[in-house]
């Protein structure tokens, strides 16, 4: 990885979110949700199953269109300057989606290519990511015989193939058995200074773990956003989990 | 290599990464081979000309495009990877593009493996190798304005059979625009119709290519046929890939 040497008060918002709203016909997905994430956060974002952190994700991603509001990464808005918004955005769709007939290798190669890299540094970029996710003992594998953890990690070695400063993962560890678990987390920790990262999870463990600040999320509502230690101090357990129960059974009255 | 391309190469090489590659191309040339010989008379007419050929291939590839298109964007969504593919940094059109190319260049090369009927007539007589060769830029561009569509139809539905359905459908209705049976009925019944019909028909236009003639008008035709359906695809692509 480029050693950058970063100014540590370097706190420059590279996610910026305003009143994001999606809706299905009558059905709204996402109501009005607006965040900032600055340079050297990770932040968590959590909420039950369907409370809309993975439709936001993707529109953060400029994969859907949304209702109302606007997305921007580092300045680029992701409707009407979508491709240089892309360009610094890593992306890990929920499931972690790849094209099964390609080898591991193959399938990095063409997102290189897509990203525009050629020749040498193409190489070192795709042997980079390998080395990141530690594929390269699978890398001439069709990705379709892999286990579910070998291919979540082929889609997360997508998203850091360009050292992006921006990362967006909709559940990166869904999938992954503890030790994977345990390296990916150490991954997005050592990344962590020099990004802005996003991690989709309810695993609440994950986000003591590796996470600075956390949203929750219920009925595509922002019902909290503060650090992990703030948040457990909101219960008198003291445990995420019974903040969580509480924070999302709320919404659902 | 432009992103179109990139696109483009990676799709053509999944053709031959599955079996849809061997199993179109095998198909197309028997049948192919099967209608020119037996129903076309090929060797009963003594003519050097690739004319039965020619007759038929609309309807083979009426049959089988269609086959070809069906998963180009149905199956990415079925996948999730059209995510993956609309997330990284390129614009849905250049996606749209190189899918398209893709489609065509693979139809392309099942097109060239049909060289032993030229060889053949080469042989058996002395054909007109310039209406030949006219002859098949018609059939590719026969093959490319099915494509539009079969690609456009696969964007409208996750199904792959219901995307199979509407692109033959719809290709049938431009293959027999133009079909004499059409046209006298609408002449008789709606006569501004029939002349619509006829200009929007394909087979006519694809005629003119098997007579040898190359001319701009039809040229335009397909240009503007593919066009259409390729801007269609953006289109639907963009109000669909999320649903």
């Amino acid at each position: 990885m480029a050693t950058r040497v970063e100014d540590a008060s370097d706190q420059t918002v590279l996610i910026e979110i305003q009143g994001l709203t999606k809706r299905f016909g009558a059905f709204t997905a996402v109501d009005n949700v607006s965040f900032q994430v600055r340079r050297g956060e990770v932040l968590g974002f959590l909420g039950p199953n369907g409370a809309g952190k993975s439709t936001t994700m993707r529109m953060l991603a400029g994969f859907m269109i949304p209702t109302a509001g606007t997305a921007r990464i580092l300045g680029h808005d992701v409707q009407t300057d979508s491709v240089a918004a892309r360009g610094v955005l890593g992306f890990l769709p929920e499931g972690a989606p790849t094209y099964p007939e390609m080898s591991v290798e193959g399938f990095l190669r063409f997102c290189a290519r897509v990203r525009g890299f050629s020749g040498s540094e193409l190489a070192d970029r795709v042997d980079h990511a390998l080395g990141l996710t530690t594929l390269r003992g699978v890398r001439l594998q069709p990705v379709e015989t892999l286990s579910k953890g070998f291919k979540r990690r082929v889609g997360l070695a997508q998203a850091l193939l360009h050292d992006p400063p921006v990362l967006v993962l909709d559940e990166p560890t869904d999938g992954l058995d503890p030790n994977q678990k345990h390296e990916v987390r150490g991954l997005i920790e050592r990344m962590a200074p020099e990004k802005a990262i996003v991690i989709s999870t309810h695993i609440l463990e994950e986000v003591d773990a590796v996470c600075s600040r956390a949203i929750v999320i219920a009925n595509g509502r922002i019902v909290a956003d503060a650090t992990p230690a703030e948040l457990e101090q909101r219960h008198p357990s003291g445990k995420l989990e019974e903040v969580f129960r509480a924070l999302t059974m709320e919404g659902m009255a | 290599m432009s992103k179109t391309l990139v696109v483009a190469n990676r799709e053509l090489r999944a053709y031959f990464a599955t079996p849809v590659a061997t199993v179109f191309i095998v198909i197309f040339l028997v049948l192919q081979g099967a209608l020119t010989f037996n129903l076309g008379q090929f060797f009963d007419r003594a003519q050097a000309d690739l004319n039965p050929f020619f007759t038929f291939i609309p309807w083979v590839f009426l049959l089988l495009i269609p086959a070809i298109t069906m998963r180009l964007w149905a199956e990415e969504r079925r996948l999730g990877t059209i995510e993956l593919l609309l997330t990284l940094p390129i614009t849905q059109g250049q996606a749209v593009l190189g899918k398209f190319l893709a489609a065509w260049g693979f139809c392309a090369i099942a097109l060239a493996l049909t060289f032993p009927f030229v060889i053949a007539v080469n042989i058996l007589g002395s054909p007109d190798n310039g209406v030949i060769a006219s002859g098949y830029v018609g059939c590719l561009l026969i093959a490319g304005a099915f494509l539009s569509v079969g690609a456009a139809m696969s964007a409208v539905t996750r199904n792959q059979v219901i995307a199979f359905v509407l692109a033959v459908a719809i290709c049938f209705v431009f293959a027999v625009a133009s079909n004499p049976i059409v046209n006298d009925f609408l002449a008789k019944n709606v006569p501004a119709l029939g002349e619509f019909t006829r200009r929007i028909a394909v087979i006519d236009r694809f005629t003119d290519f098997t007579r040898g003639i190359i001319a701009l008008r039809d040229l335009i035709y397909f240009a503007t046929f593919i066009g259409f359906f390729l801007f269609l695809n953006t289109v639907l692509v963009d109000q669909r890939k999320a649903d």
